[in-house]
């Protein structure tokens, strides 16, 4: 919303009001000014001149050179295209060194051999209108010559931009604004009298309204005017109407908007000759019918829109635009102007459904008050005959289905001051209320009816404490019942993975939610697997971000390709992310997965390392792997299943080659997915002391020689399953395949510690065992001692 | 005998003074103490002296021998105090190459900032709730006084899964589904994932976060949130930064407010950061609306709450003068191991 500052002096005295202290203050008690504009400010040394003398360019058939009285003791010389030019035209002159709107400078210079010192402007150059002018401004014969161009044409005018926030409509107007400006600032607020000169004529005699369905129309006032003259509208209501953003065009329409500024009543005017049976009728649409709008569109309406019609067509859309078969034409005698309160969903709707978002239906859509119709209309009646555009017709056709009783509220000054933390008088409060045209009496506020957001309380104190000040409101701790802050244990959880797994060595990332649905045969998901069952967004941003993600795979993929493409030489990364599953209840189960991923940073073994860290790290110390080559995401002979509990809740590994090749990643991809809930089951800061070693241990190492195939878990296996409570730990150190051993064998090494808490151990208690390893091993594995 | 006693003592104070490592000395002990030494072989030949001779001379021997061992220990002593001199000297490193570092990763600079965020409001009492991303439209709207075709839906372009399912657009729907399994006392944030659709630039990303606080109890006012905030401000951007609150409309909230501070950069005297305004918009907030508390079945004659929202993008971006939104989603390690 725009307000040229010069109109609120229309309604209160603005005096010793800077530009600056206005927006401050506007902004502070809740009207928020975005900023403050004068085009006059960016307008320099641009001065009044008169051509003298018209000379032929000697070089260029389309340029004059003129000799042009700016005031100074001599003619300067300027050389113009303008084809409107004559000599002893009074004109506006960009002397040298001047300044135009939009940064635009003006310095002397050759056209075409030729010196000129200045420039003619035309009415866009100034910034009085944003429309390409074919010629320059001519300017009264009898304006001084030398005189600044800014105070000539009265640009020195200050436009304040507001944002104005939903549940304000009444402040979608100048005098809502004004209204507002003028309780922040406590200064006398009035709306000048409005007075009709009518003819002795009734309107009942030219037009008619009915209205079918009271739900969708609260109120329509209409007037006549009669013998109207389209002509112009003078240049005060031009300026203040560019001034807000809008084109001037004629007398009659330049009124109604003018009045949709003024009053925030958005205003229509039908040409009556063109209403058939002068009658107007406000219905729900007919679904199919057609209308061509103002716009010169064709329009197919639909039944939950309100229409406007004569007696046999519609002539417009409700609150959204007039039809072009009613609209004021320079051949317009006769005006109906009408001012009237539509449902507001309605109207939103229709003009949603018809692609039409225009001035009048964002105003209507936010619920307009119903009282202002009547003041509307008169105030348009008021003008038509300040601008001798016709004559208004005697009455006003007036129906209004919706009127509402005024809202009272209890007046609650203690309540009030306890709900804000505050300690203003009643009389304050009181006179704050009064300035915002509350009325208090008897224990009671009544809202004025533009005030249709107040509705309670709250609502009272919150026009209490924002003219009083928000910023004069002390700052207190809360009293009241205990709470005690903290975290649960999945929150604790993730703080410790995230922990581990930069300790790790791994960068947190946060990835898109959505994905693309190519994405899934990207990772090579099977076609029947469940993961294709997603939540799809209906209204995506597009097509590669439209589905939630059932997988994190490819969002760890996607980064590491990211960093791939930018050359980084290596990347290792985790997100602890949403994955969002339907199943069949209204919300799809939103459950965590932690997604790790790398490249240049080691390989499988690296990765399972980390894994093994980060399980040890949050208490699970009892788990294990097996081989997985089902997983179509991953290499078949490079990918295991985490397993804890003998259940899989997790896998990882290398990337098949196919699914980082079809994410372009030319080296090598290890990724790990695993369950964030199988993790929270068994995560716990459970630790139990334990003595520390009072006698040494003995350590044996032994190497063996078996078949390549055999993986080193059966060895481990073997170990284990000797259950001996002497063996305190053994650790792989080597494996061998190679010239020194037989082909298809390999050699494997451990270190075995033995160690008993209550005595030093003898070399027989710990052969006994090694030899029952290495028999088991050679019975089970065929595994010879080296 | 004497005259031999004596040379010894002179030849080998001598030897001891010219030997220069610790071979060399082991050499000389072992020339004139060890058992074919010479000095071993005078103190041999003493049974040939008279009884007269013989103590004068065991006990010059006995001074030799005495000289010669005190003297080769006081040499040992200052070789190997030079030998350990030279080898600390031989040990000398070029200190400023570089030093090795163990590889470590670091969390997400949003991960970061919300944890010092966490940790601030559950001094204060706070507990973190969580909430659903695909979440109704009756707890991300219509509950919080937004129903449908109210205008206020047109600011937050939505993601519809279908008419009643939306991609929460903020995080305010928690504050519905706490108060609804919560008795008061309450005192929560609740930070996570929101979604609007908002084509992404510098400034604006489909996916953001909020972390969205409320507190309801009886007798809590607006200067209470006011004070909440201003501990929370003063934590966060240090104890010099000033707080103000400008009145605002958000549907939940009455009266609601959006706060600014002094800018962290120029204190408030106007910069690039601040666009030369001094102040700079870090939250949304309000007393909770009246219609919100009693639909969720919590009576507003009774009780009295407030609740703000915070966009942890921008809180980040201010923190480390990030100044594009992009950069939060795109992970680029070279980004992500800055902070």
């Amino acid at each position: 919303m725009k307000l040229p500052l010069s109109w609120l002096k229309d309604y209160m005295n603005t005096d010793g009001i800077d530009d600056a202290t206005y927006a401050y203050e506007m902004t502070m008690s809740g009207s928020i000014v975005e900023g403050i504009e004068n085009s006059a400010k960016e307008i320099k040394n641009v001065v009044v001149g008169k051509i003298l003398k018209i000379d032929r360019h000697p070089d260029a058939d389309k340029l004059v050179v003129c000799q042009v009285d700016v005031g100074e003791d001599a003619p300067i010389q300027i050389v113009t295209g303008a084809p409107n030019v004559f000599e002893g035209a009074v004109l506006p002159i960009a002397k040298h060194k001047s300044n135009l709107p939009g940064g635009i400078k003006i310095t002397k210079g050759k056209l075409r051999g030729v010196e000129s010192y200045g420039m003619m402007c035309s009415t866009d150059e100034l910034g009085i209108s944003d429309e390409r002018a074919t010629g320059v401004l001519i300017l009264p014969e009898e304006t001084p010559v030398g005189a600044n161009i800014v105070d000539v044409l009265g640009l020195d005018e200050s436009v304040a931009e507001f944002e104005i926030t939903s549940n304000r409509p009444d402040c979608m107007s100048i005098i809502g604004l004004a209204r507002e400006s003028a309780a922040t600032f406590n200064r006398e607020f009035a709306i000048p009298a409005v007075t009709v000169q009518e003819n002795n004529e009734s309107v009942t005699d030219y037009a008619s309204v009915e209205i079918q369905n009271p739900e969708l129309c609260s109120r329509f006032v209409g007037r006549v005017v009669k013998n109207v003259k389209i002509a112009p509208s003078p240049e005060w209501m031009q300026r203040r109407l560019k001034a807000c953003g809008i084109r001037a065009i004629n007398n009659i329409v330049d009124i109604t908007n003018y009045i949709m500024l003024e009053y925030g009543q958005p205003m229509h005017a039908y040409d009556l000759e063109h209403v058939e049976g002068g009658k107007i009728i406000v219905r729900n649409a007919k679904e199919g019918e057609m209308l061509e709008t103002l716009d010169d569109q064709p329009r197919v309406l639909s039944s939950s829109m309100i229409a406007i019609s004569d007696e046999k067509r519609a002539i417009g859309v409700a609150g959204v635009m007039g039809g072009a078969n009613s609209e004021v034409s320079e051949a317009t005698t006769l005006v109906m102007f009408e001012a009237a309160t539509f449902h507001p969903v309605a109207v939103r709707r229709g003009a949603k459904a018809l692609g039409m978002r225009t001035e009048a239906s964002a105003l209507f859509e936010k619920g307009l008050d119903a009282e202002n119709c009547l003041n509307a209309i008169n105030r348009a009646c008021q003008l038509i005959c300040e601008l001798g555009a016709g004559e208004v017709v005697g009455g006003v056709i007036d129906l209004y289905p919706g009127k509402k009783e005024q809202r009272v509220l209890p007046f609650e000054p203690e309540k009030m001051n306890r709900f804000l933390g505050l300690s203003i008088s009643e009389e304050e409060m009181i006179n704050i209320l009064e300035r915002l045209e509350f009325t208090v009496k008897d224990g009671k506020a009544y809202v004025p009816t533009f005030r249709a957001d107040v509705e309670g309380m709250a609502d009272v104190a919150e026009e209490v404490a924002r003219i009083y000040g928000y910023n004069k409101i002390p700052t207190t701790m809360m009293q009241g019942g205990v709470t005690v802050g903290g975290k649960t244990p999945k929150q604790k959880l993730e703080d410790l993975l995230r922990n581990v797994l930069t300790d790790c060595g791994l960068f947190e990332s946060m990835t898109y939610s959505f994905i693309d649905p190519k994405e899934n045969d990207m990772v090579l998901i099977p076609k029947e697997d469940s993961r294709r069952n997603m939540v799809v967004i209906s209204n995506p941003l597009g097509e590669e971000n439209s589905v939630m993600r059932t997988d994190m795979l490819s969002s760890i993929l996607k980064v590491l390709r990211t960093n791939y493409n930018r050359r980084n030489t290596e990347a290792g990364i985790f997100e602890i992310g949403a994955i969002y599953l339907p199943e069949g209840e209204t919300l799809p189960r939103e459950t965590q997965c932690v997604a790790m991923g790398m490249y240049g940073m080691g390989d499988f073994y690296d990765l399972k390392g980390k894994l093994e860290q980060m399980l040890e790290t949050i208490g699970i110390t009892s788990y294990g792997f097996a081989p997985c080559s089902e997983n179509p995401s991953f290499h078949p002979g490079r990918c295991a299943s985490l397993l804890v509990g003998g259940k899989a809740i997790g896998v990882f590994g290398q990337v098949h080659p196919k699914v980082s090749a079809n994410f372009k990643i030319g080296t090598d991809v290890y990724a790990a997915l695993i369950d964030f809930e199988a993790l929270l089951a068994g995560y716990t800061t459970d630790r139990t002391f334990k003595q520390l070693p009072k006698f040494p241990a003995m350590s044996r190492d032994i190497a063996v020689l078996l078949d390549a195939s055999i993986p080193v878990g059966e060895i481990e296996r073997i170990i284990k399953k000797q259950n001996s409570n002497i063996l305190e730990s053994y650790k792989l150190f080597d494996v061998y395949q190679g010239e020194q051993v037989e082909s298809g064998k390999k050699s494997v090494a451990y270190a075995l510690s033995f160690r008993a808490e209550d005595r030093t151990l003898t070399d027989e208690e710990v052969n006994a065992v090694m030899d029952k390893i290495l028999a088991d091993l050679k019975a089970e594995l065929q595994a010879e001692l080296r | 005998m004497r005259e031999q006693l004596t040379a010894i003592r002179a030849t080998a104070t001598d030897a001891l003074n010219q030997a220069d490592t610790l071979a060399a000395l082991e050499e000389l002990r072992i020339q004139y103490l060890g058992k074919k030494g010479e000095l071993t072989a005078v103190m041999k030949g003493m049974g040939k002296l008279s009884a007269e001779e013989r103590p004068i001379i065991g006990q010059l021997a006995n001074e030799v021998r005495a000289e010669i061992e005190g003297a080769l220990e006081e040499k040992k002593a200052a070789l190997e105090t030079a030998a350990a001199d030279a080898k600390i000297l031989s040990e000398t490193i070029d200190v400023t190459m570089p030093g090795r570092r163990s590889t470590k990763g670091k969390k997400h600079p949003l991960t970061t900032v919300l944890d010092d965020l966490k940790d601030i409001f559950i001094g204060m009492g706070f507990t973190i709730a969580e909430g659903p991303e695909v979440e109704l439209d009756y707890y991300n709207f219509e509950a919080l006084n937004i129903p449908k075709d109210h205008p206020a839906r047109d600011t937050q372009d939505t993601f519809y899964i279908d008419e009643n399912v939306v991609l929460r657009s903020q995080t305010s729907p928690v504050q519905v589904r706490v108060m609804e399994q919560q008795k008061p006392p309450i005192r929560i944030i609740a930070p996570g994932r929101v979604y609007r659709s908002d084509a992404v630039d510098a400034t604006h990303s489909p996916v953001f976060h909020q972390i969205e606080g409320l507190v309801v109890d009886k007798g809590i006012t607006m200067a209470d949130l006011k004070g909440t905030l201003e501990v929370f401000v003063k934590k966060l951007y240090g104890e010099n930064t000033r707080m103000r609150f400008r009145p605002h409309h958000f549907p939940f909230t009455e009266p609601s407010a959006e706060v600014d501070i002094s800018c962290f950069n120029c204190g408030g005297e106007g910069c690039r950061i601040c666009k030369g305004e001094g102040w700079i918009e870090i939250l949304g907030c309000g007393m909770v609306h009246p219609k919100v508390l009693s639909g969720c079945g919590i009576d507003p004659e009774e009780y009295s709450g407030f609740a703000f929202g915070i966009g942890l993008e921008r809180t980040t971006m201010f923190r480390y003068g990030i100044d594009d939104l992009r950069l939060y989603f795109e992970n680029d390690i070279r980004f992500l191991e800055q902070f």
